[in-house]
């Protein structure tokens, strides 16, 4: 009963967030939407027992994604109510892809019939944690995969930084070849300054 | 009891906000990348759905990278958002021509 509850309760949290953040006005709001949305996707997946899961999309969405989203969006000089356009326009074709695809969704469910050879290798019911029992199929069936991902994430961090470093003129930067070549019998003349006199 | 059927259907509805999102927000590109992870989300979702329901934790592990997958597709596309930004002084969809694609 108190599943039930919880899962109708995150489930229509996960919808009505995902729903205003396309409908909201301002992005910024539309960002915290998407995290309430993460947050109730991350209480789907511990109710499905994918703990570990929950915590990486706490960590990794909330943590990151989103803020780096709120970040861009304040930082960005953008008129968004310009960008709101004509929504309006945009409605009925929305809507009607919106309701074929889900009319698509549906028929592909009912239409779907479990194949119960298609059982898997490893079992989950074997009494270890959900953290565990990913870490024991990373890093030996899935290794390949999962250095894969960790190059996508290399090369994703090398992008977004080239692609946003900006060399501009005049800048004093601290020139560390320069420092180590330094010269002290260049670097420091002795002047003999007599009295009363100047250079 | 809830069982597949919940979560798919969840799933579901959050994958067709996205699409609609998309589409209702045409021009503002912040909105269409968050469309795109909304997207993501409910195919995690449909993955640890099943995950759980086979028994089998290759549904997670997939998840795990397409949480990867999402997390660099966002870092570098608020990049290029930026890169232009800078450039062009608009984040409008519709201006993005300079490839003359």
């Amino acid at each position: 009963m108190i599943q039930l509850l919880a899962f109708y309760l995150f489930a229509s949290t996960a919808v009505i967030s995902g729903i205003m953040v396309v409908f909201s006005r301002n992005p910024v709001h539309s960002v915290l939407w998407l995290i309430l949305a993460f947050f109730s996707a991350a209480g789907l997946f511990v109710m499905m027992g994918a703990e570990f899961l929950a915590m990486l999309l706490m960590i990794v969405y909330v943590g990151a994604v989103a803020v780096l989203f709120l970040f861009v969006v304040m930082m960005l000089d953008v008129d968004f109510a310009e960008l709101r356009g004509r929504v309006a326009e945009y409605l009925p074709i929305g809507l009607a892809i919106g309701a074929v695809l889900m009319m698509q969704l549906s028929f592909g469910f009912l239409a779907w019939q479990e194949v119960d050879a298609a059982r898997p290798a490893e079992m989950m019911s074997r009494g270890v944690g959900n953290a565990q029992q990913l870490g024991e199929v990373i890093y030996t069936k899935y290794v390949y995969a999962f250095q894969v991902s960790g190059l996508i994430l290399l090369v994703a961090m090398i992008g977004a930084i080239v692609l946003t470093l900006r060399h501009r003129d005049g800048v004093k930067k601290q020139n560390v070849l320069t420092q180590m070549y330094r010269d002290p019998k260049e670097a420091v003349v002795m002047r003999d300054v007599k009295p009363g006199g100047s250079l | 009891m809830i069982g597949l059927t919940h979560y798919l259907g969840v799933a579901a509805v959050l994958f067709v906000i996205g699409v609609f999102g998309i589409f209702l927000n045409r021009k503002n590109i912040i909105i269409i990348l968050m469309s795109i992870e909304l997207m993501l989300l409910a195919v995690n979702i449909n993955f640890v759905a099943f995950s759980t329901h086979l028994g089998d934790i290759g549904g997670q592990v997939f998840t795990l990278f397409v949480l990867t997958v999402a997390a660099a597709e966002a870092a570098i596309g608020l990049a290029i958002l930026v890169c232009f930004h800078r450039n062009r002084g608009t984040i409008a969809v519709e201006d993005v021509n300079m490839m003359k694609g």
